[in-house]
């Protein structure tokens, strides 16, 4: 897009972009840290992680400012106008996902180690999935790329079936053996946690086709997690 | 002629306020010429009634042209010419029938300089009704007075002292006394030049707050520099540039998502 006649308005639009890009690299590397260190458990990955949080949030709160005072300062319209408001959307689904991330790294703490690797595998699975989705639909937001916003917004339904499947299964590990219960418990957080994750990239998504096109987008949000609806209903396999 | 490449931006569907309003002004194929220059390039709009139009545009696109049509202000201009049809409330006021003076009444206008008659306040307000006859005695142009003023804003302001000239009052009470002059005669449209180019924050304010309660009752078309001021005020926005009106829609769809390039380079400080 061309230059504004106040070079100035150019370069706060810019620190805002760049301030997004921050924290997404951040937040992806988060992420990344976090499901390794559950699929390895891996401690000290762990609380890399847990006290890297805050610098996401520190960028966050930085960027907040900035955006205050740009929308004081040049009363941003048009085009403008939701480059500024979507920035800031995204910078909060991008810190939500870092306490998400954080709250994964958690988890490996309360895994033990001779967890049986079939356990785990569903929810690293999961993880690689959300990593992905995040990714792409940073990579959307820095080339403005509709169709891969779009994209990204369409997958959501594959992260929320596996959140389904393992849902169920782990179910399944607790009713047969009530010692899981535990594990499995923080196992489903963490999943529950990678599924929030991958909402928030959708929300992402809905926002950089706003942004394109100064509408949003048209159809329905996917959503295929049932497990709201689950509950226990096979007490016959005891 | 020369090939017109004069389309208005369409939106997939027409502005909503279209559909909530009963159209008051419609122009089609309008064209306005100062001796061999075209100031105004095929223009076909539809206004709302009882709604704010904004005009927005660089200078010189030919808004105040374009505005100065609607109440045949242009012909006191000998050079300019208007070609089209402009027709409000289905009545075409190019019409050779059709009593100038009249018009003027039913379409007032309000300028960017407050421009009172040097006279008293009360005069200012009671000269029209005056001259178009409306009141037959004085307790009825007292009234009309009255009520001109308060629907303007200035009652409680100016009330004890309805005998002062209207030129001693500050800028901003005197572009309410010439709204209150143009509303004495029972307009219909209120055409309104940049109002409040050459008024301070909280004067432009009150002009703004009362912009908006008129256009309970009148179809309100407004020219203004400031596009914050368009998006606070108005409900349809027309944005010019070199004669054409490029693009015309709901302005919150206008200031959130235009479409056309030059729209958008403009609201948001790209022209260069
Ligand atoms: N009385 C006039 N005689 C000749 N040209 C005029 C006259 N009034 C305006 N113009 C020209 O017509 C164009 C549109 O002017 P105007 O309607 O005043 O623009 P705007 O109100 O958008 O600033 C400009 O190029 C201007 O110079
Ligand atoms: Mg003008």
């Amino acid at each position: 897009m061309s230059d504004h006649i106040v070079k100035a308005y150019d370069e706060d639009l810019e620190s805002i972009k760049t301030m997004i890009a921050q924290m997404g690299g951040l937040a992806e590397d988060q992420l990344a840290k976090a499901v390794d260190a559950l699929s390895k458990r891996d401690t000290d990955l762990a609380d890399q992680v847990i006290q890297s949080d805050e610098k996401i949030d520190a960028i966050e709160v930085s960027l907040e400012e900035k955006v205050i005072k740009t929308i004081a300062r040049r009363q941003p319209m048009a085009r403008d106008l939701r480059d500024i408001m979507v920035a800031i959307r995204i910078a909060s689904d991008l810190e939500r996902v870092g306490d998400l991330a954080k709250n994964l790294a958690k988890r490996a703490h309360a895994i033990p180690d001779t967890l049986p690797r079939r356990l785990s595998a569903g929810v690293v699975r999961m993880g690689r999935l959300a990593l992905e989705q995040l990714k792409n639909v940073l990579d959307a937001y820095a080339t403005r790329d509709d169709v891969k916003a779009v994209q990204v917004w369409r997958n959501d339904e594959e992260i929320d079936a596996l959140y389904n499947s393992i849902f169920r299964e782990l179910l399944t590990y607790m009713m047969e053996d009530p010692r899981m219960i535990g594990v499995c418990t923080h196992l489903l957080f963490a999943t529950k946690n990678l599924e929030r994750i991958g909402d928030h990239a959708t929300n992402i998504a809905e926002n950089i086709h706003y942004l394109v096109h100064g509408r949003p987008i048209g159809e329905e949000r996917p959503k295929k997690d049932t497990t709201s609806f689950t509950i226990f209903e096979s007490t016959n396999t005891q | 002629m020369d090939a017109l490449v004069t389309q208005t931006v369409q939106t997939p569907s027409p502005p909503r306020i279209l559909g909530e309003r009963p159209v008051k002004i419609t122009a089609r194929d309008v064209n306005i010429y100062y001796g061999d220059k075209h100031a105004i390039k095929n223009l076909s709009i539809d206004i709302p009634d009882r709604a704010v139009s904004a005009f927005i545009g660089p200078s010189g696109c030919g808004k105040s042209t374009f505005l100065r049509a609607i109440n045949r202000m242009n012909d006191t201009i000998p050079s300019c010419r208007v070609t089209g049809d402009i027709v409000v409330d289905g009545q075409d006021i190019y019409d050779r029938d059709l009593d100038v003076v009249q018009l003027r009444a039913r379409i007032g206008m309000v300028f960017q300089k407050p421009n009172p008659f040097p006279k008293s306040i009360y005069e200012n307000v009671a000269y029209g009704p005056k001259i178009h006859g409306l009141t037959t005695s004085r307790a009825e142009l007292d009234e009309v007075v009255e009520k001109s003023l308060r629907k303007a804003g200035l009652w409680e302001e100016v009330k004890d002292r309805l005998q002062a000239s209207g030129t001693g009052l500050s800028g901003g009470q005197q572009q309410r006394l010439c709204i209150a002059r143009a509303i004495a005669v029972n307009p219909e449209v209120i055409l309104m030049d940049e109002p409040c180019s050459a008024l301070d924050p909280i004067a432009t304010a009150k002009i703004e707050e009362l912009i908006d309660e008129l256009r309970q009752n009148y179809c309100i078309v407004i020219v203004t520099h400031s596009m914050q001021q368009a998006a606070r005020v108005s409900q349809l926005t027309a944005f010019f540039h070199l004669g054409i009106l490029v693009e015309v829609g709901d302005t919150d769809e206008v200031f959130t998502a235009p479409r056309d390039k030059r729209t958008q380079d403009y609201i948001t400080g790209r022209f260069g």
